[in-house]
């Protein structure tokens, strides 16, 4: 007799988290102009000056990396440092007493983020289609997107780790440690063609090079290499262990 | 035979080596209006996260609104306040009611909730941009958005002024005429005079005193004596919890006034402008823990 609860059903309370966590980070100015702005400049700095040379296959390759790098920064600042700050409010804890379980609540943190990186595509496809040789076919697009959220599984789990295991300013401090490093490695700005062979050597290890092969590959339609799925499903999984890890730490630290 | 509201049976909690919490059982009644009175650091907060949810206890169990507060479906039937300071600052005052709101079936209509708790001209305010009182204020309000039928205040008028916290308190009994549950923690011991039926006052995790205001401060049965003298044996307070002691001002918190005042006779103490009264909550509450009610 789900009646006479009077409470809320799990997929409306997860739309209800969902529209509230995207309202409150859009009421923050700079972080919604970062993480939409930032790929997009990016791309503008490094790819459109010398997009007259670059054929259509390699500025679109740029485009889809640079989709990874907002994938990524997301990751490790709306998750990451958002995660640990968050923790650390007291309005997170009165969350708890409302009659909502975890399951809504996780969900709608995800979803938040693919909607904040999707928010990092638009001005980045915009200035790629307008400025550069760069095209895709719809299908294209579509096995991009899917591609773009396979990569972004290890990601997601790395911002949670860091998130759910440190305080607010180390989270932060990791987060933009970490952001360059895994942008460069990764091949998310430079492609890795123009890598100097001790950084190649490296790259392939990397979740965010196994990420950029994957998207790059599916608008490309270029082989993505034989490296992919396995780094990417061991740092999945190895990622995805310390989440876990991290956010029983945390609730037990907190809510036992 | 409709459970009780809060059921807290044998409960013990430690974290560390400190016992927040000794076996203390606690048994509120549909309707009834309760205030938990004690020290910081007496175990009254850690009493509130078991019931609110938050935690859980190492041994006993805690129902509320016959059921677990660990369960969110059981939390749908109880209110808690937020930390006034916590509130989501780049919100509205409508958004975080409607977004409590969106947690239940048949929520109070938000108008309703603005006006009740004197909130209406702030709702297009970010939480961020509100004063103390009115923070405070809009904390105490989402506690009934749900329609409760157990609500948890913890200090609810802390830092509001006067005509502000007889209006919350006038929406709060409000609320227990009509049929709801309510366990209030507070310092102002006027407030839990004001709100509540019943007291029950914890020290050290253990509750030391419950029943009515009448009979906690019965069984204390403290006198509050002040009179002026410009000395006064030693020995004739030693019963005694000394308030003042400043020149020749004296007031005192003693269990025999009658022979407090009968010795200050015998021994011929010159004292003057004597008066006895009853003593307040605050005073016996003082009395029965041995500390002000402010200890850190």
């Amino acid at each position: 007799m789900t009646g006479v609860t009077g409470v809320a059903g799990p997929l409306r309370l997860t739309w209800l988290h969902t529209r509230y966590q995207v309202l409150e980070t859009l009421r923050v100015p700079v972080v919604v102009v970062s993480t939409a702005v930032f790929p997009a400049l990016v791309f503008a700095v490094f790819v459109v000056p010398q997009a007259g040379g670059m054929s259509p296959v390699a500025a679109t390759a740029a485009t889809a990396q640079l989709a990874v790098f907002s994938a990524m920064s997301v990751a490790l600042f709306t998750h990451g440092a958002g995660i640990a700050e968050d923790r650390a409010l007291p309005w997170d804890t009165h969350l708890r007493t409302l009659p909502v379980g975890a399951a809504p609540r996780f969900v709608a943190r995800v979803v938040m983020g693919a909607f904040f990186t999707v928010l990092g595509l638009v001005p980045l496809v915009l200035v790629s289609a307008l400025l550069t040789s760069a095209t895709v076919t719809p299908a294209q697009f579509l096995r991009a997107l899917l591609a773009l959220l396979a990569a972004g599984v290890p990601l997601l789990a790395l911002g949670l780790a860091i998130g759910y295991s440190l305080p607010a300013k180390a989270a932060l401090a990791l987060a933009q440690v970490l952001l360059l490093p895994l942008a460069f490695a990764g091949g998310l700005f430079v492609p890795p063609d123009g890598m100097p062979g001790w950084l190649q050597a490296i790259s392939v290890w990397t979740p965010t090079r196994a990420g950029r092969d994957l998207v790059t590959s599916a608008v490309t339609g270029l082989d993505a290499g034989t490296h992919v799925v396995p780094v990417l499903l061991g740092w999945g999984v190895v990622l995805g262990a310390v989440a876990v890890w991290a956010i029983r730490r945390d609730q037990g630290r907190r809510f036992h | 035979m409709p459970a009780p509201a809060v059921e807290v049976d044998r409960v013990t909690r430690t974290f560390g080596p400190v016992t927040a919490l000794d076996d203390v059982s606690l048994h509120v009644e549909a309707g009834e209006a309760v205030g938990v009175l004690g020290p910081n650091g007496a175990g009254k907060s850690t009493l509130l996260s078991l019931l609110a949810g938050l935690r859980r206890p190492d041994r006993g169990s805690v129902r509320v609104a016959g059921g677990d507060p660990r369960e969110p479906r059981a939390r749908g039937r109880l209110g808690v306040t937020p930390q006034a300071t916590g509130l989501p600052q780049t919100l509205t005052v409508r958004e975080v009611v409607d977004f409590v709101a969106g947690h239940h079936r048949d929520p109070v209509p938000r108008r309703e909730v603005l006006e009740r708790f004197a909130l209406t001209d702030l709702a297009r305010r970010q939480c961020g941009g509100l004063s103390g009182g009115q923070q405070r204020r809009l904390a105490v309000a989402l506690a009934f958005v749900g329609r409760p039928q157990v609500v948890l205040l913890d200090e609810p008028t802390t830092g509001l002024d006067v005509p502000a916290r007889l209006a919350l308190w006038e929406a709060v009994r409000g609320f227990v005429a009509g049929g709801g549950t309510l366990l209030l923690t507070s310092h102002h011991l006027e407030e839990v005079e004001a709100l509540a039926d019943r007291v029950v006052v914890v020290d050290h995790g253990r509750v030391l005193v419950a029943g009515t205001v009448a009979q906690v401060r019965g069984r204390t049965d403290v006198r509050r004596v002040r009179f002026r003298a410009a000395h006064v044996p030693g020995d004739l307070l030693a019963g005694a919890e000394v308030l003042v002691h400043d020149g020749d001002r004296v007031e005192l918190l003693v269990p025999d006034a009658d022979g407090l005042v009968r010795d200050l006779v015998r021994r011929d103490v010159a004292f003057h402008d004597l008066e006895v009264a009853a003593a307040s909550l605050e005073e016996a509450f003082l009395a029965l823990t041995g500390t002000p009610g402010d200890r850190s």
